[in-house]
């Protein structure tokens, strides 16, 4: 292991010195250390103290600044250094001019070629001249072989080989597979734009559902279970737009790896390893969320990385354009699914750095500095945010129907929704005795105050009617308001007066299907035993001193009435003095999974211990629309997010139930049935290709060892000797290469990543009925054709 | 010769005189009326029953932690002579002759008390003025919350002695570095390091965070030593191989001397052996051992057997069945076979008997000789009491419907035939034999006809299954899990041929003999992952908090009421410090990016020298106080103020730091650093005021008013218990 590393850092610290505005990627954003910054960021002493040389033999390197030149030629064999002069370098010849469209690629990468020439020239001098033992540098063998081949037709060769191995078959099997179930279902929510809930925010789901409109889809299937045939539905439309996203990934990672390390051949293996993994062709292959997710993914990682090169004409176009290209992956990549902000936090950290580096950079003015600042904050945070925003905004707008997800949301919530009870409310305005009731909580996807026939368990406080408060509308919601002393029947006789609730009175509340009283008592409750036990008690309507509640408006005067819908209620129990609440904690299965209602004793105003009347009906009372709630659009959207954190932080496994845990993943443990489980069914397995994910595995080891040997011999003052360029493999070839003669060296190279390719293709072809479909006996059978490929014994196939 | 007679001999010592101050401050202070209250307070009744158990010698798992603090706890026990013999059941109860409180209380009111010296030192190895060390020694002295938690038997005040103690001997070893490496000074307290480290964590896991802060810190500091060129490549390696040495080894080996410990001086079985593994169970005297000690190993063809879930979730229990038989239709309207039900039963019974019985053969009796079943050998299981057969077919499970029912086949002769062949698996076989051994072997039973694995699905029953536990057949047997696995508890071979004289054999006890004994490794690795693993029900504590209370102290604990007098105890902190530190965690890191930003751009403020301190103190202060804090926020169980007393100490030292820091650097002249002195008398002064009028709270007595008390209550939040008359 040895390098130019070291050195061409060093220069390139020099250089910055001269050249103004140089960043890091510009220096070494080939260099297998980009990946460890915190090292390289160490490591800077080291290349401080070559400061002084370096200055002083870079100055002269100006020259080729324009040069563009991104591979030195290979030297004869006879010259044992290759070190030429910057200056004399025959690089304008073997610039693959293609046009225009070069500058997209590698036009940006012109700072590239001035370290290394300063790394190129200033060895000679500070070499001691007594160590002429030292191995000779590397010889380029490689070269030569990357100069003349074009960077765009092995472009378009890998996005073609993408396209086509992401296409091939993509209409079978034509049934639902796995969570098409949820995912197409939600695109047909769209296209019949209808309200529902989902943890993940739309954007996903929105693409799905226009990719569906756009193909003709009407929206009508119903997506119910995994297997259910398509039948004369379009399909194809919804699936053809992930695997169109799911193909991208292939050019984009073949972009940012030549961006990042210069080389072609570790960028044609990094796309050729993408395009034969069997798990990523699965994936992108049907209606879900995940290809979208991981288009923005790399789109994000390849507008950063092209971002980085552009470092050193800051404000410029292209600058701009990639900047913010970053920006709308990221809020293309949260959109789609939270866990996007992993990418949001390494692009933050890269932007951090990033600004560090411009702010040790004396020869910028505060006010310059004060740009990048302001640019990076425009087009990271609040052109992603707005993005953000926009398609919540265009959620909204297009589901303006009543539909599955009305329950998680507030009553102000649901009256957008054309269908929904609540949309052009008309109700009595206020509450009056006798009135049918539902009352709803004011927390963040609350539920209605509700009660059935089913009784508290053994051992949970009072064995008396459970009251929880529950998400959907049920018939089981409703409550009757009556006066904490008077009989049961008296207010619904015609001949009575109608007489109002009024804010400060002491009320009893009846359910309605059961005819027990809203109670409690100084149990402790279910599930937060600091508060007490509510319950249902009493017999028709006759219980006891326990089930009397003052109700209280908040802000509100006493002897005011109540407001259906805009009063904010508080129901203080008039013997212990707590107040209704609810707790948000979900019961166990015998409360049937609702919300636990207690009372609790610690008056504190929060929307726990609030309430608000919903329905309310009263035959004897004038129903007025009311135009009140029309909440606004901040409002909506924070409610929103409350709700999906809620349903998100929800989501967990039951006991003794069989999860794949995250150390599975990336040894590819165990793979997912996307479809077929029978010997005769058309069987789909969701598996990487083991041999490109154990490859994966041995390359981080190895890029860990590498860089770990690397950076603490640079710390002890070694010069290293070889060239730290491309991804792993390429500079572990390069370096064995290196150790050899020119012509050997070459051979090692071409041949070594040649084989890693054959491999990753020959293992494709072995596996590739897993994405592509099997009928047939299982591989448990020793009759068919996968038979001896069922390596672990996990793998279902 | 004698030449040294020439000489007078002289003996110079050197007395800081602070340093024996402070520590007869902090020894009044938190042993002053030790044994009061005479009563249960608080966690004590927790702590406490693990102490009796150590006196009885009985096993027990304690999920809040590693052993280290019990077992301290149980020394003070051991030297005042406690016998254990104590019911620890409810706070506020008072302790009876036998108990030796005061000797209960000491260890942690000691460390507790050297807590105040450790920070006067600490602060002066980190280079600061002795009047900044004296003055966070003072701030530990009079901090209310600290006093009340060392003077009771709980643990906090031990953690917290030994974090301080790791961070003192690493202040030392890193200041000896420079002069002086690899002389014995230098290795003691680098060692002590490790051990230090160690001893907080098996305390408490909260002491793993100050050991990650002071690996990081060692790591950082190593790295500088490998970028010292003027050390050679070998001292460079002995460097980093004594530090590994001192800081990795030893503290794991520590630790596992703790559970070495721990279950050298544990064996007798006790209340908790049920969670435990049979093996397990086995090696502790009594319980299960005395069951199982001396029946056959090796399972043979006859062997009357108990089958015990390996999972133990959401309860141990063993396979068991009776006469009963599932309902014809569930509840909600699915058909069942009708036939005799299988469970898992959460107690011994005469109900979980089976007999392994071999398909070709008719006998349920063992041959002589016994022929043991091997792995892959296919069996049949016998009920012994109904003598029905294990039986699984193509009908879904009560409550999973997508797994197969298990019963006891019963021929109602219709088509539905018999389908009772199973094929043993032993998971974790020897590679020597195949043959399956009771207790230590875990074995998957797979039905033969449709390669479903009998499986522990964790459900209850209703109420005609009498709410015992689920058992299925699980056809997509996706990987392993302990659910699927199952051990012989009990065995014996079986000798009775005929129904009648079976029950009479399976009613009576076993015998035989032969016992086993598990390595210690094994031991550890069980209880360790159980420890880990175990899971409380979350019952929320009326005095539970969330992290964000604790930074301004919203909350306290009531943790001792005199039924009678009134007098109670409390944990509240000295408002004033609580304040003042946040306040100095603020400028601090105010300070600090300033600082930071303006040195990037080559302003310096204040010499290299000072900026080395400014970030090597707040690094281990605010460090320590993040590291401490923080992780709270992504925990789960029930919370407690006091699990912020780490954290807290670590506030208090950053007090001094930047106060000194301010007056050296930001107060140029003489006239603003005198109103600065004046200033700091003035504070110090009203943080003692706070301490005195907080006491009766933290010490328990003198007894206050009512009205007293109303004063005393600062903050609406605080719950401060004042008595209706």
């Amino acid at each position: 292991m040895g390098g130019r590393a070291g050195q061409s850092r060093g220069a390139g610290w020099g250089r910055r010195e001269v050249t103004g505005p140089r960043r890091f990627l510009s220096r070494c954003a080939g260099s297998v250390l980009w990946h460890f910054r915190p090292g390289s960021c160490l490591t800077s002493p080291a290349a401080a103290a070559l400061r002084p040389p370096a200055r002083r033999t870079t100055t002269p390197t100006m020259p080729c600044e324009g040069t563009r030149l991104r591979f030195p030629p290979c030297p004869t064999a006879r010259t044992p250094f290759p070190l030429v002069p910057c200056a004399g370098m025959p690089g304008r010849r073997h610039l693959p001019r293609v046009g225009a469209r070069m500058t997209l690629a590698a036009g940006c990468c012109q700072a590239e070629s001035g370290p290394r020439c300063g790394g190129l020239r200033q060895r000679r001098p500070r070499r001691p001249a007594g160590e002429p033992s030292r191995p000779s540098p590397l010889p380029r063998a490689w070269a030569p072989l990357e100069a003349p081949v074009g960077v765009w037709a092995p472009l378009a060769f890998v996005t073609l080989l993408s396209f086509a191995s992401r296409f091939y078959r993509l209409s079978e099997p034509p049934h639902v597979c796995w969570d098409e179930t949820h995912f197409g279902k939600m695109g047909s929510y769209y296209i019949n734009r209808t309200f529902f809930f989902d943890v993940h925010p739309p954007l996903g789901k929105m693409l799905i559902g226009l990719a569906g409109y756009l193909s003709g889809y009407n929206g009508t299937f119903p997506f119910q279970k995994p297997g259910d045939r398509y039948e004369h539905h379009n399909y194809i439309g919804m699936r053809g737009f992930c695997a169109f996203l799911g193909s991208c990934l292939v050019p984009f990672a073949y972009l940012t790896v030549l961006e990042m390390s210069k080389s072609l051949y570790a960028a044609l293996l990094a796309a050729s390893i993408l395009i034969f993994d069997t798990g990523c062709i699965t994936l992108s292959q049907y209606i879900l969320l995940d290809p979208i997710l991981m288009f923005f993914l790399m789109g994000a990682v390849l507008s950063m990385v092209k971002c980085n090169s552009c470092a050193d004409r800051p404000f410029s176009a292209s600058w701009w354009f990639w900047l913010s290209l970053t920006g709308i992956n990221l809020a293309g990549a949260i959109g789609v699914k939270f866990v996007g902000l992993f990418v949001v936090l390494l692009v933050g950290l890269n932007t951090v750095y990033d600004l560090w580096e411009l702010l040790g950079d004396l020869s910028l003015s505060l006010v310059t500095l004060g740009k990048h600042l302001l640019a990076r904050v425009f087009c990271l945070i609040l052109l992603p945010l707005a993005l953000y925003t926009a398609q919540f905004a265009v959620h909204f707008a297009v589901l303006n129907k009543s539909g599955p997800g009305d329950g998680f949301f507030s009553s102000a919530f649901q009256s957008r929704l054309i269908g929904n009870n609540l949309h052009n409310v008309s109700v009595p305005e206020h509450l009056a005795y006798g009135s049918v009731i539902t009352m709803k909580n004011l927390r963040m996807a609350g539920g209605y105050l509700h009660s059935h026939w089913h009784l508290y368990p053994e051992g949970v406080g009072a064995r008396q009617q459970q009251v929880t408060a529950y998400l959907h509308k049920d018939l089981n919601n409703l409550w009757v308001i009556k006066k904490h002393d008077s009989n049961t029947a008296d207010h619904l006789d015609p001949s009575y007066s109608v007489e109002f609730v009024r804010h400060g009175d002491v009320i009893r509340l009846e359910h309605k299907e059961t005819s027990r009283n809203l109670h409690s008592h100084q149990h402790e409750a279910p599930m937060t035993r600091k508060h007490f036990q509510v319950t249902g008690y009493g017999i028709n309507g006759t219980g006891d001193a326990n089930d009397f509640w003052r109700i209280e408006v908040v802000g509100r005067k006493a002897g005011k009435r109540i407001k259906v819908l805009r009063s904010q209620i508080r129901l203080t129990h008039l013997a212990t003095g707590c107040i209704l609440g609810s707790s948000g904690k979900t019961l166990p299965k015998w409360g049937w999974e609702q919300v636990e209602v207690t009372c609790t004793p610690y008056v504190k105003e929060t929307p726990n211990a609030l309430w608000n009347v919903e329905d309310h009906i009263n035959p004897k009372l004038p129903n007025i629309s009311l135009d009140v709630l029309k909440p606004s659009f901040p409002e909506i959207l924070l409610e929103s997010h409350m709700v999906m954190i809620r349903g998100n932080s929800g989501l967990k496994p039951k006991e003794n139930e069989v999860t794949s845990k995250p150390w599975h993943w990336p040894i590819n443990y165990q793979g997912l049935r996307f479809s077929g489980v029978n010997e005769t069914d058309y069987r789909v397995y969701l598996l990487g290709n083991p041999v490109v994910w154990w490859l994966n595995l041995v390359t981080i080891g190895l890029y860990l060892l590498m860089a770990t040997c690397a950076i603490v011999a640079m710390k002890r003052g070694v010069q290293l000797t070889a060239e730290f360029k491309g991804i792993t493999w390429d500079t572990l070839l390069k370096f064995c290469a290196g150790r050899l003669s020119c012509s050997m060296g070459r051979r090692v190279y071409t041949y070594g990543t040649l084989a890693l390719m054959l491999l990753i293709v020959y293992s494709f072809y072995l596996f590739h009925p897993l994405s592509y479909g099997m009928v047939g006996p299982m591989a448990s059978d020793p009759n068919s054709p996968m038979a001896g490929l069922r390596w672990l014994e996990s793998w279902e196939f | 010769m004698l030449g040294f007679l020439k000489q007078p001999v002289v003996v110079t010592a050197e007395i800081n005189v602070n340093l024996v101050a402070l520590t007869v401050m902090g020894l009044v202070n938190r042993l002053w009326a030790l044994s009061y209250p005479r009563a249960v307070v608080f966690d004590e009744v927790y702590y406490g029953q693990f102490v009796s158990l150590y006196m009885k010698r009985i096993f027990f798992v304690d999920d809040s932690g590693p052993p280290f603090g019990h077992m301290l706890l149980a020394f003070g026990g051991y030297l005042g002579g406690f016998d254990g013999n104590f019911l620890w059941n409810r706070i506020g109860a008072e302790y009876n002759m036998n108990v030796p409180i005061w000797s209960l209380r000491l260890l942690p009111a000691l460390t507790g008390a050297l807590c105040v010296p450790l920070a006067y030192q600490i602060l002066v190895e980190l280079h600061f003025s002795h009047c900044a060390a004296f003055g966070a020694a003072l701030l530990i002295l009079f901090e209310n919350s600290l006093i009340t938690q060392s003077r009771l038997m709980l643990l906090e005040s031990v953690l917290i002695f030994f974090i301080l103690l790791a961070i003192l001997s690493y202040l030392k070893f890193y200041n000896l570095q420079k002069c002086s490496p690899f002389t014995a000074g230098w290795w003691f307290w680098l060692l002590l390091t490790g051990v230090a480290c160690s001893c907080a964590v098996g305390v408490k896991y909260m002491g793993l965070f100050t050991y990650m802060l002071l690996l990081a810190i060692a790591g950082v500091h190593s790295w500088h030593l490998i970028g010292d060129q003027t050390l050679s490549n070998v001292s460079v390696l002995c460097h980093l191989l004594a530090r590994g040495l001192a800081l990795v080894v030893v503290p794991v080996a520590m630790y596992l001397f703790f559970f070495y410990v721990h279950l050298t001086l544990l064996y007798r079985s006790g209340p908790h052996d049920q969670i435990m593994t049979s093996a397990f169970q086995a090696s502790l005297e009594g319980g299960l051992a005395r069951i199982t000690h001396g029946q056959p190993l090796e399972v043979a063809y006859g062997s009357q057997i108990t089958l015990r879930n390996v999972l133990g979730k959401p309860m141990p229990c063993w396979l068991h069945s009776h006469k009963s038989t599932y309902p014809i239709r569930y509840e909600n309207g699915r058909g069942s076979s009708h036939q005799q039900q299988v469970t898992c039963y959460p107690f011994k019974d005469v109900n979980n008997w089976w007999i392994v019985k071999d398909p070709g053969m008719q006998q349920l009796v063992v041959s002589n000789p016994p022929r043991p079943v091997r792995h892959g050998h296919i069996v049949q299981l016998v009920h012994g009491i109904t003598t029905r057969y294990l039986n699984t077919h193509d009908v879904a499970a009560p409550l999973s419907p997508h797994s197969q029912e298990i019963s006891c086949y019963i021929d109602y002769n219709i088509s539905m035939p018999a389908q009772n062949l199973w094929r043993v698996e032993i998971v974790n076989r020897e590679l020597d034999t195949d043959v399956w051994k009771t207790i230590l072997f875990e074995v998957r039973f797979v039905h033969v006809n449709t390669s479903a694995v009998l499986k522990l699905s964790g459900a209850s029953l209703p109420e005609w299954g009498y709410r015992q536990l689920e058992i299925i057949g699980e056809k997509l047997s996706k990987g392993y899990h302990q659910s699927m696995l199952w051990n012989v508890e009990e065995h014996r071979y079986g000798k009775s041929q005929e129904q009648k004289e079976r029950e009479v054999e399976l009613h009576s006890p076993t015998q035989a003999d032969i016992s086993k004994n598990l390595s210690f490794m094994a031991r550890f690795t069980e209880l360790q992952w159980k420890i880990l693993t175990l899971k409380n029900e979350d019952t929320e504590h009326k005095y539970s908090s969330s992290p964000l209370d604790w930074i301004t102290m919203d909350t306290n604990i009531a943790y001792w009421f005199h039924p009678i007098s009134g007098a109670q105890i409390h944990l509240i902190g000295n408002v004033l410090t609580w304040a003042s530190a946040n306040v100095a965690t603020l400028v601090y890191v105010c300070l600090f990016l300033w600082y930071l930003l303006r040195r990037r751009r080559k302003i310096c403020d204040i010499p290299e020298d000072a900026w080395r301190l400014w970030v090597s103190a707040g690094g281990l202060c605010v460090g320590g106080w993040a590291v401490n804090y923080l992780p709270f926020f992504m925990m789960e169980k029930t919370l407690f103020l006091y699990h912020y007393l780490p954290a807290l100490t670590f506030q208090i030292l950053l007090i001094p730091v930047v106060l000194q820091h301010l007056t050296d650097h930001l107060c140029r002249s003489q006239l603003p650093k005198n109103a600065f002195s004046a200033l700091m008398v003035a504070w110090f002064s009203s943080i003692y005021l706070v301490y005195r009028t907080f006491s009766p709270l933290t010490y328990g007595e003198p007894t206050l008013s009512a009205a007293e008390l109303r004063a005393l209550r600062w903050k609406d939040s605080w719950d401060i218990l004042i008595r209706k008359h």
